[in-house]
């Protein structure tokens, strides 16, 4: 916890410096280190810090993919599993019970569609929302940025992705539909749902510190958080009166940008800037909310 | 010259409702809103009464290359003063200077995961320690070849003895490089032969790399054989600082208290949500708790535990060690064949007479879960003196010498 840890850069370099010809040659710096002394109000986030520890946040991404999967007998497809079934199911329900409109996209390649960066966003805020409270015992025991861990639960998401995509694209041969050029976007609009579910995640893990009722109040929210989302209905079945609101939900405007991507629609511009845009402030606003709370962490949790 | 570390003022407050609530819930944060916006008055004096300062007004400075042993009994504030130090917690007032990197081992194997394998959790927790993936690739070969593991690097750390899982903790942390290490009690595991290499591995960090240690330990053989300074807290303060071996004479005298027979309250008990203690005792057979023990008296050691685990397969083991640190006796029972039932429990054990010999003793309890896993250990719990019981006549009043002093039979023939 370095809320209060300032580090002197020059200090740092002499450190590292004498540190490649160990022994006792250890050069005292002139200002030290790092000054621990207690914190008040908001703290800035050391970015720096956070890119020291940038192995640690790969080694346990690594660990929650490899640990993931341990001794299930069906090991990955459990990634395909989880939204291949509810497409299953919300095709059955929605588009031939319901008939729910989709944008004259199949309903299954619809539904998949949407379910696919769902399935990532809910599972990594759903990770990293216990994140904190599953790794106590490293928060007591050693010093590192706390952020990596909720951080990391999302990261190990994104091979699950992966192979879900697999699977979709798999789906759209056999719906003949064809790969775009639209897809290129794919990348970016990963990575904007990964900042998404860090962001909420981290703010949600920190809370859980504190108070457990995240634990139950989060698979609550994520699956109301689902119908709020265009994934079993197109946002143009909103009315154009109402739309406005469903674009207050930064997941939406990405959803429909997935469907964009996959099935080479137009994209709609200004809802994916309006995602972006509250995609960051939700980021930005966890990261300070995070560095507040975190120097309790280790009394509380 | 200048200190590597610099202690001023240090004071870390806990309040004790948050200490012993470890988590709150939204209601009673909300309800705790109303009532201080009502009751100011009320508020400020009941804060007064449920905080203790785990550390006040600590002061002090480490040299380069200066090897300290923190000793104090429990809860004197040596764990909080060790996380304030690695970054872990934040001190409520005062400040440290660090001028040097610091690694902290205050558990061996933080991190470790039992499904990975022993390769996969060097690099963890090599990560985990601050270490940077190619310092660890550059220093696998000497891990390995510490922790004695070749021919079980692929195998998850799940199926390990617990001595092979130490010694791949305790050789990852060891090859730690910061300037200051600071290790917390980590040589209560493992067997003694590997206490005798890990005491070498950090004699060797301090005197042939010349880097500056931080060594908590409750073993004063280990303080006195590897450091040249103690320093000792007492309740939160510091109340002894100076060479290491008069910081262990004044520990083993009037430093720690005699405790022969220990009660707590119900706010005060050590433990955890699995078993809580309230009172423990040692006194001889067919005195009274307090009463002198005498090497020829049967010794009754007692504990009362409350067991939060429903027919738990609950173990209560008794750690004995002398003054010198010396670890004398390991004892202890199951104490139900099949599950111990929830509640208030007594656990007593009979020590033959004539076997102790005439010296301070100090008992630290363990409460094991399947024989496996410890669920709770309180170090010191019950200190006490034995004295000597034989009327001898004649020339010694001293204290024998020797560990043991049983009580043998004797005869002299003549022979051819």
């Amino acid at each position: 916890m370095n809320l209060t840890a300032k580090e002197n850069p020059s200090a740092v370099n002499a450190a590292v410096s004498t540190l490649q010809n160990p022994a006792n040659s250890y050069q005292l710096p002139e200002k030290p280190l790092v000054v621990i002394e207690p914190s008040r109000g908001w703290i800035p986030i050391d970015l720096k810090d956070l890119w020291q520890y940038r192995d640690l946040l790969y080694i346990l991404t690594m660990r929650d993919i490899r640990v993931r999967y341990k001794q299930t007998a069906l090991g990955a497809l459990w990634a395909v599993i989880q939204p291949l079934f509810t497409m299953l199911i919300f095709t059955l329900f929605f588009g031939r019970l319901a008939g729910m409109p989709s944008d004259g996209i199949p309903y299954p390649l619809f539904a998949y569609a949407g379910l696919l960066p769902w399935t990532f966003f809910s599972n990594a805020v759903t990770n990293s929302g216990n994140s904190l409270v599953g790794n106590s015992n490293l928060i007591t025991k050693v010093y590192f940025p706390r952020m990596i861990i909720p951080m990391a639960s999302v990261g190990s998401g994104l091979l699950d992705f992966v192979i879900a995509f697999g699977l979709l694209v798999v789906l759209m041969f056999y719906y003949g539909v064809g790969l775009s050029i639209n897809l290129l976007m794919l990348p970016v609009l990963v990575f904007l749902t990964s900042i998404l579910a860090t962001g909420v995640g981290m703010w949600m893990s920190a809370l859980n510190v504190k108070y457990r009722d995240i634990r139950y109040a989060l698979p609550f929210l994520i699956q109301l958080g689902m119908f709020a989302t265009p994934i079993i209905y197109p946002s143009s079945l909103v009315p154009d009166k109402w739309r406005w609101l469903m674009w207050l939900n930064p997941l939406s405007g990405q959803i429909e940008a997935y469907r964009s991507a996959f099935f080479g629609k137009p994209f709609d511009w200004l809802a994916l800037g309006i995602s972006a845009f509250l995609t960051v402030a939700i980021i930005v606003y966890a990261a300070f909310m995070f560095k507040r709370m975190e120097k309790s962490f280790a009394d509380l949790i | 010259m200048k200190p590597i570390i610099k202690v001023e003022n240090l004071s870390k407050q806990y309040s004790i409702g948050g200490k012993k609530e470890p988590y709150s819930t939204f209601r009673e944060s909300l309800s705790n809103t109303v009532r201080r916006s009502t009751d100011v008055f009320r508020r400020t004096k009941k804060e007064a009464e449920n905080s203790f300062f785990a550390l006040k007004d600590v002061n002090f400075e480490v040299m380069p290359g200066e090897v300290v042993g923190i000793i104090g009994r429990n809860g004197a504030g040596k764990s909080t003063l060790l996380k304030i130090l690695s970054r872990i917690t934040e001190p409520t007032s005062g400040k440290i200077e660090l001028y040097g990197r610091v690694g902290s081992l205050l558990e061996v194997g933080t991190g470790f995961h039992p499904e990975l394998t022993g390769r996969e959790n060097i690099y963890l927790n090599g990560a985990i320690l601050g270490m940077r993936q190619t310092e660890i690739a550059k220093k696998f070969d000497e891990i390995v070849d510490f922790a004695e593991i070749e021919d079980f690097l692929d195998t998850p750390v799940k199926r390990y003895s617990s001595g092979m899982y130490t010694r791949l903790a305790f050789a990852v942390a060891a090859n730690l490089e910061p300037e200051v290490l600071v290790v917390d009690e980590v040589l209560a595991v493992g067997d003694a032969e590997f206490q005798k290499k890990c005491l070498g591995k950090m004699k060797d960090v301090s005197v042939q790399e010349g880097r500056t240690v931080l060594f908590v330990s409750h073993n004063m053989a280990a303080v006195k054989s590897i450091c040249q300074r103690g320093i000792m807290l007492k309740k939160g303060e510091l109340t002894f600082d100076g060479k290491a071996n008069e910081a262990v004479d004044f520990y083993m005298q009037g430093g720690s208290d005699l405790a022969s027979f220990q009660e707590w309250n119900s706010e005060q008990m050590p433990g955890n949500d699995s078993i809580k203690i309230r009172r423990a005792a040692v006194y001889a057979a067919e005195k009274s708790v307090g009463e002198p023990i005498l090497t020829n008296d049967e010794i009754i050691v007692e504990i009362e535990f409350y067991n939060n685990i429903d027919r738990g397969n609950i173990d209560v083991t008794w750690n004995l060690m002398n003054v010198q640190g010396i670890h004398v006796a390991h004892i202890g029972t199951v104490c139900a064949q099949d599950g111990l039932a929830r509640g208030w429990h007594k656990t007593t054990g009979i020590f033959p007479s004539n076997i102790l010999n005439a010296e301070r003793y100090g008992f630290s309890v363990s409460f094991g879960r399947n024989q496996r896993e410890i669920v709770l250990h309180v170090d010191d719990i019950l200190v006490f003196d034995i004295d000597d019981g034989i009327q001898r006549s004649g020339s010694s009043f001293h204290k024998l010498p020797g560990v043991i002093h049983p009580l043998c039979s004797w005869k002299t023939n003549a022979t051819i």
